[in-house]
């Protein structure tokens, strides 16, 4: 055999044992979380709040984080489509195609996605002070909010382009203005992945620790004011892990198999939707 | 002829204004994160000269001596040791898929990396604790003939690699894919092989592109916080293997939020780390994505 | 000839970047007939055509010079409110492109913009215009499903009664039938030919057989440049231009 053929051979090889391997870790870890996780996860974690106790291995449950995180999430999200919407479509239906404003702005969205959720988390402990507002649930709103926004103005400017030009034009010279047709065009026909775009960011609100260490603050009861503390998933995982009691560990593990299943519920939520809501879209 | 505004054109055009304030906002929002970041560390910038900020590795907040050298190389090395192990693994796995896998294939492989993407830093952590740290403590440590408690920089470079896989591979096919097939195919006509083209060829045009994708990994090794959090230790020492604990910036601040208030200067300190980690993170997103549009540009 | 004019075009010039795509263009389009703009690719048909209702200034470097006066109104002063200027004229595009929901809501998506919201009047809109566009009876049965389903020569029929439904003057096509197949070619000819009693048509299309069948009046465009118009019969058998006589002759393309 040739030199180059040998060669060929041994990368194509080395490929995939790389794909192999970048699989797996993944297989790895959901394995991990599901084998571990499972023996100690019962009805009570998710139907109840911690009683007292709780983290020396008594009973109760982790509702307190699940409801939480999903309120935190919720509302971050809402926060986060109030803005995005609009600066997608301003990107898109009422600025110039490619002009410098266009890309500038792309440019800065593509920046901001890359900062560390921590840093969301610090500057947003920074506009809480300023306003003298302790942690809680809107403070950890807000963080999320910052932190989730641009990815959603970048993921919804993506589907929002692939709108064909002559669609708008169609409409414009129906007499529509810009507004109409962004609303009634533009927004209807990249409806599957304007809500894909939002819930993966939901997804990402919930799964995140650090940008609500700083503002979320922590809590036993479910969150009856957006003034008051929250407990979140990610951080019932932390502080339970932090324990040295094996039940409490175990109830660690639990709480990120629930964890994950809800990010895999998200993602799968996506995928189907998005299939599901292709009935108008014109190809 | 002049048309009298109506309620359609106000409507218009108060949207075109309210969207473009937004669209505006949105911007600036890096300006104030990095003005009100600034603003907070001024009390610890004025107290010391930056040089004793940055090449000192003494961290005594009690007596107001605040260096930053062992947490900024807890970062590097962490980043490092990711970075090494994810960028071949990213690559191989990059050209497997877009030369030689077909596209059943690279259908079923991508949504499996976006899931990868989608599990939170907590569980990463997790995992890591309950597999990757045991193993360092078990069986590499023995074998390089040193103790180690497993929690250390090997481990978050770990965790942190496979972190980043989806990033790295996610951005590099992007760029193979878009090496015209033409390209490709000249190369095959004159006799070369798949691999000898994608070697010469392909990975001569995509090689600023591959450089992007790694540099984006990069950026987001660094700023990574809970997963490595939970698995490298957290002792502030400079370390000198990879076997050695670490205490990363992002570690740094998230572990003493607690505390932040009582001991003088020292939320200024944490305020100015967050600030090191956005203004390193900014210059490796806008490297990385200025050599991306020169490369798409190029490409076509 | 004297003709009565809804459009008159002035010193038309466009830029894109660097490049001249139009040169200085004066023209007035004959009312109530059909006017057929021919040329070779890329010669700027369709960008005469855009102009004509203002759709080619969301293009990022676009520079227009010159006037375009409908109903005596010049539409490139950017202070003029186009909306209402393209209301007035329906427009079809090289291929078809229904709006993203139903057969009905398609045709009535623009009355609904000016202001109707009256169901029952809404109701008789649609079927008239899907009548006029000859497509009713084929849709009649499903006018609320997706107008995504249709095929394409329907789509196409189906664009041409949303325009209608604006209640335009002119209509503008832009090789509206390029996309289709013979049949459905034909049945959009038939259909601009009856529409012609009440509307001021105007099509672009590079199939001559195309403009000598349908066509009243006949617009001539080489490489940016209006090289002759005037009524179908004359250029056709009489040109007096070189350059349009060989472009007839098909001897260029
Ligand atoms: N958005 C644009 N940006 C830059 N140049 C353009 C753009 N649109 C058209 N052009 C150029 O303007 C010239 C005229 O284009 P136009 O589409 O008007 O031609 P056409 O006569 O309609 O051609 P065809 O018969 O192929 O449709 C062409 O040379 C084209 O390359
Ligand atoms: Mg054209």
């Amino acid at each position: 055999m040739e030199r180059r053929n040998i060669e060929e051979k041994i990368f194509k090889g080395l490929m995939l044992l790389s794909t192999m391997v970048i699989l797996s870790s993944l297989v790895l870890i959901l394995l991990t979380v599901l084998v571990k996780g499972l023996p100690y996860l019962s009805l009570a974690m998710v139907t109840q709040v911690p009683q007292g106790g709780y983290y020396l291995g008594k009973g109760g449950g982790i509702l307190n984080a699940i409801v939480g995180s999903l309120y935190l999430a919720g509302g971050a999200t809402f926060l986060a489509i109030l803005l995005s919407l609009p600066v997608a479509l301003y990107l898109n239906v009422y600025s110039k195609s490619d002009s410098k404003f266009v890309s500038a702005c792309r440019f800065t969205f593509d920046v901001l996605c890359g900062v560390p959720s921590i840093v969301y988390g610090a500057f947003g402990f920074t506009i809480m002070i300023f306003f003298g507002m302790r942690a809680s649930l809107l403070g950890g709103i807000i963080a999320i909010a910052l932190l989730i926004m641009p990815m959603m103005i970048r993921s919804m400017d993506e589907v929002i382009r692939l709108v064909p030009r002559e669609l708008m034009d169609a409409s414009y010279a129906l007499g529509a203005n810009r507004w109409e047709t962004a609303l009634k065009v533009v927004v209807r026909q990249s409806l599957p992945g304007i809500l894909t775009s939002i819930l993966i960011a939901f997804g990402r609100g919930i799964g995140d620790a650090a940008a609500v260490i700083f503002t979320a603050g922590f809590t036993d009861a479910i969150p009856t004011s957006l003034l008051r503390p929250v407990a979140t998933l990610p951080l019932a995982i932390f502080f339970q892990l932090g324990v040295p009691i094996p039940e409490v560990q175990g109830r660690a593990y639990a709480s990120a198999l629930i964890l994950t299943i809800m990010i895999l519920i998200i993602s799968l939520a996506a995928r189907l939707l998005s299939k599901k809501l292709t009935r108008h879209v014109v190809k | 002829m002049k048309v009298p505004m109506s309620a359609r054109r106000v409507k218009d055009i108060m949207a075109s204004k309210i969207m473009l304030v937004l669209t505006l906002a949105a911007v600036a929002l890096i300006f104030f994160m990095v003005a009100g970041l600034y603003f907070k560390s001024r009390p610890i910038l004025a107290s010391q000269p930056l040089s004793e900020l940055f090449f000192s590795s003494r961290w005594r907040p009690f007596r107001g001596e605040f260096g930053f050298l062992s947490f900024i190389m807890g970062t590097v090395w962490v980043t490092g040791v990711a970075v090494l192990i994810a960028v071949p693994l990213c690559l191989l796995t990059s050209i497997y898929l877009s030369e030689y896998a077909n596209s059943k294939v690279r259908e079923w492989v991508k949504p499996l990396i976006d899931i990868l993407a989608g599990i939170p830093s907590v569980v990463f952590g997790v995992w890591g604790m309950l597999v990757v740290v045991p193993f360092i403590k078990d069986v590499v440590a023995p074998f390089a003939g040193v103790f180690s408690t497993g929690y250390s920089i090997l481990a978050g470079g770990i965790v942190l690699a496979i972190m980043i896989f989806p990033v790295i591979i996610h951005v590099s096919l992007e760029i193979f894919r878009a090496v015209p097939q033409e390209v490709r195919e000249a190369s095959l006509a004159v006799g070369a092989t798949r691999w000898q083209t994608i070697k010469h060829v392909v990975m001569r045009k995509a090689l600023p592109g591959v450089a992007a994708a790694v540099v984006l990994g990069i950026s987001r090794a660094f700023g990574e916080t809970m997963a490595v959090l939970m698995v490298v230790g957290n002792v502030a020492k400079i370390p000198h293997s990879v076997l050695d604990p670490a205490y990363p910036l992002p570690a740094l601040i998230a572990n003493n939020y607690g505390e932040m208030m009582s001991i003088p200067l020292y939320d200024s300190a944490l305020m100015l780390a967050a600030l090191i980690l956005l203004l390193v993170v900014l210059l490796f997103n806008a490297l990385s994505k200025m050599i991306l549009i020169r490369v798409q540009r190029s490409i076509r | 000839m004297d003709y009565q004019t809804h459009i008159s075009v002035q010193n038309l010039n466009v830029h894109y970047g660097n490049q001249q795509v139009l040169k200085n263009i004066t023209l007035n389009i004959p009312d109530r007939k059909i006017t057929a703009i021919i040329g070779p690719s890329g010669c700027g048909k369709t960008t005469l055509l855009k102009s004509f209702n203002r759709l080619i200034d969301s293009v990022e470097g676009v520079k227009i010079s010159g006037r375009v006066l409908v109903d005596d109104e010049n539409i490139l002063d950017p202070k003029t409110e186009v909306t209402h200027i393209r209301k007035k004229m329906g427009l079809l595009l090289q291929k078809p492109y229904p709006l993203p929901m139903s057969i009905y809501d398609n045709v009535a998506y623009g009355p609904r913009i000016h202001g109707i919201k009256n169901k029952k009047r809404l109701d008789e809109i649609v079927e008239r215009f899907l009548k006029k566009a000859s497509l009713w009876d084929e849709v009649k049965e499903r006018i609320n499903q997706p107008a995504s389903m249709l095929s394409v020569g329907q789509q196409q029929r189906l664009c041409l009664a949303r325009g209608l439904a604006v209640e335009p003057e002119i209509i503008l096509g832009d090789e509206p039938t390029s996309a289709l197949d013979p049949q459905s070619s034909q049945r959009i000819e038939q259909t601009f030919v009856e529409l012609k009693q009440d509307y001021t048509i105007v099509i672009v299309t590079h199939i001559l057989r195309q403009a000598r069948r349908m066509a009243d009046y006949v617009v001539f465009l080489y490489l940016g440049e209006l090289i002759e118009h005037g009524p179908a019969w004359d250029i056709f058998n009489h040109p007096k231009q070189a350059l349009t006589r060989e472009y007839i002759k098909g001897l260029i393309s």
